[in-house]
């Protein structure tokens, strides 16, 4: 232990012996942990900030689509989910919660007082509420009579109240959609930003309502959010629920499914998967990157090795066995690229920092401990690896060779 | 305490075997205080690397204390040294990024011994040299014969069976060099064995028995009267 404390404490006043040259040394280690650091940080705090606003959407929440390859784009004859898929989903399935369907409206855009906005118009029930666990900041929503009144009513999102130029409390006013008026009943709490696309733009109609808009030429095309009433039942349901729409659409066994049900925190995992994939890749460049940095370290290692001659054959002489001096050099070599990561890591997270800073919206960079950890340990772990062969040859130089060594 | 047996060292030159040294037998008691003599390429530096473990030989037997070296690993021969030998070299061979203390501390850092007592080990050890006002410098702040100084320190700071000089006065100027030798003596009359080798009769003029090496052999192993009467 001693021994080990000597040789830590040797190898660190080496290594501040020659500064500069330990620091061009590892500066192939600084370069690949700080650029790892700063796009990890990048992507860690961009995927922390999407997770966050997708967590309202809970596991319990479900959604049914139709589903349509190439093939069907390219001919038009396009599958839709049909309103007896509706109900066979909302009373032929045991352990499904609410539903509620939800049907896009193409429409001709919304005004207000000469202003245009475009915004999503989405046509559904009360339900829809408790689906997707939005609630109003202002007024009410959605609720049945409306519905089944046919009432001219909307719920809108805070960005098409600015882009409108709504009052700040826009309830009671009236504005059109397509051709038609409606009063706005009340405003949804905000959503923010997804990927630089607004979430607060667009308008919440009573489904029936959505419907006449259509008009009967044209299909609505339709999907449903339901919930599942026990969270550890959800794939259960979700196969109950493809059975009863196999049923409702009449495929045949054999036939392949034209709709599906996914979870909503689908996208969570697929978001996941690519930030996964993304990692991967990165780690790899950063695994040629360290690659570099270790050849490097060897490099100078070996330099420093036989300009060192003559101290390994002095140690030799006063006891040093090989294993003391493997062991220093190793620390060394080891000391110098951990050093070049910490120094990585802090460059890498500021950089990182500043890039979000710099982009107008981006979350805030976030470095997550156990990379910042593997980020340490990994360069630590190169320094050591690609040190065996420097410090192998310093211990078994010949003593008496080192010492005639000039 | 040394007892070398029929030696034979033999090193390859390409092609061509030559033997450095050729059947050297020796004994050495407990504070004796030897000169090694004789010119370069007489096998006389070889012979010292044997004496101080740095070496083992082709042929013979080495026994050091009752323990036989010929035949030890790099490890064991590293314990040796590290416990029985205790090295000066003409060009000091301190470390230079070490202070004094720190440069008399070394040997004992590879016996595992805590840090307090090396540090009073030490102390003690440049007490010995006279030096101990200096053991917060580098060596490059001192003059060489304070080197050479700590170099003994260094050297006796483990307590070593022998003080093997080589060519000590080599890098030294006469008057620093008589200073060295007359702390051989004093060491000598301290009870330490000093094995000195040197090629300049005036050092080897300190010792009480002269070997000299010609070609691989000792030639001549004489006792220098005038010395031991004193």
């Amino acid at each position: 232990m001693y021994a080990f404390m000597e040789a830590f404490r040797a190898a660190m006043s080496s290594l501040m012996a020659h500064r500069m040259r330990s620091f061009l040394t590892t500066l192939g280690i600084l370069i690949g942990t700080g650029s790892v650091i700063a796009v990890v940080s990048l992507v860690q705090g961009f995927s922390e900030s999407i997770k966050s606003q997708f967590a309202d959407i809970g596991g319990s929440t479900m959604t049914l689509q139709a589903e349509n390859n190439n093939e069907n784009f390219r001919t038009g004859k396009l599958n839709n989910i049909h309103f007896a898929d509706l109900d066979a989903l909302r009373y032929k399935v045991p352990g499904v919660g609410v539903v509620a369907p939800i049907m896009q409206v193409q429409t001709a855009g919304a005004s207000y007082k000469g202003r245009t906005a475009s915004p999503q118009i989405i046509a559904t029930t009360t339900e829809f509420q408790a689906v997707r666990a939005r609630f109003p900041e202002y007024g009410r929503f959605i609720v049945e009579s409306d519905d089944k009144g046919r009432r001219r009513v909307a719920v809108i999102g805070a960005q098409l109240r600015d882009d409108l130029h709504m009052a700040e409390n826009p309830v009671g006013e009236f504005f059109r959609i397509g051709n038609e008026w409606f009063k706005v009943v009340g405003m949804m709490e905000k959503q923010g930003e997804l990927l630089g696309f607004s979430q607060d733009n667009y308008a919440v109609i009573p489904f029936d309502v959505g419907r006449a808009l259509m008009g009967n030429n044209n299909e609505p095309f339709i999907s449903a959010s339901f919930t599942v009433q026990k969270m550890e039942e959800v794939e259960q349901v979700r196969e109950r629920v493809k059975r009863a729409v196999r049923q409702s659409r009449g495929l045949k066994p054999g036939q392949e499914n034209d709709f599906k049900v996914e979870a909503a925190d689908t996208f969570i995992k697929q978001f996941d998967k690519i930030t996964g994939t993304a990692t991967a890749v990165l780690g790899g460049i950063v695994g040629i990157s360290l690659l570099v940095g270790g050849i490097g370290i060897m490099n100078i290692m070996l330099v420093s090795v036989t300009e060192r001659t003559r101290e390994i054959g002095i140690l030799k002489a006063l006891g040093a066995t090989r294993r003391d001096i493997l062991i220093q050099f190793l620390l060394e070599a080891g000391l110098l690229a951990l050093l070049g990561g910490i120094i990585g890591i802090i460059l890498g997270y500021l950089v990182g920092m500043g890039i979000a800073a710099m982009i107008p919206g981006f979350p805030p960079a976030q470095a997550p401990l156990w990379v910042v950890i593997a980020a340490a340990g990994f360069s630590a772990l190169v320094g050591v690896i690609f040190g065996i062969m420097p410090a192998s040859k310093a211990a078994s130089l010949d003593p008496i060779e080192a010492l005639r060594f000039e | 305490m040394i007892s070398l047996t029929n030696i034979v060292k033999r090193y390859k030159m390409g092609e061509e075997e030559f033997k450095a040294l050729d059947g050297v037998d020796l004994e050495i008691q407990r504070n004796e205080y030897v000169a090694l003599i004789g010119p370069s390429g007489s096998g006389k530096s070889t012979l010292m690397n044997l004496l101080g473990c740095l070496d083992t030989p082709s042929e013979g037997k080495y026994v050091l204390n009752g323990r036989d070296t010929s035949t030890m690993n790099d490890n064991d021969l590293a314990k040796v040294r590290n416990q029985e030998i205790g090295f000066i070299f003409q060009s000091f061979h301190l470390l230079p990024r070490m202070t004094v203390l720190q440069n008399v501390m070394q040997p004992l850092v590879y016996r595992g011994i805590p840090k307090a007592e090396r540090v009073k080990m030490a102390s003690e050890a440049l007490d010995k040299v006279g030096l101990s006002h200096r053991m917060g410098h580098r060596p490059n702040q001192l003059s060489g014969g304070q080197r050479q100084r700590v170099a003994v320190a260094r050297a006796l700071v483990g307590k070593p069976s022998i003080l093997l000089a080589d060519e000590p006065t080599g890098n030294l100027d006469s008057k620093t060099s008589a200073e060295i030798m007359s702390l051989f003596d004093e060491l000598h009359q301290q009870g330490q064995t000093v094995i000195v080798v040197t090629h300049e009769p005036d050092i080897a003029a300190h010792c009480h028995r002269t070997l000299r090496v010609s070609d691989g052999k000792i030639v001549q192993d004489s006792v220098n009267e005038k010395r031991v009467a004193k």
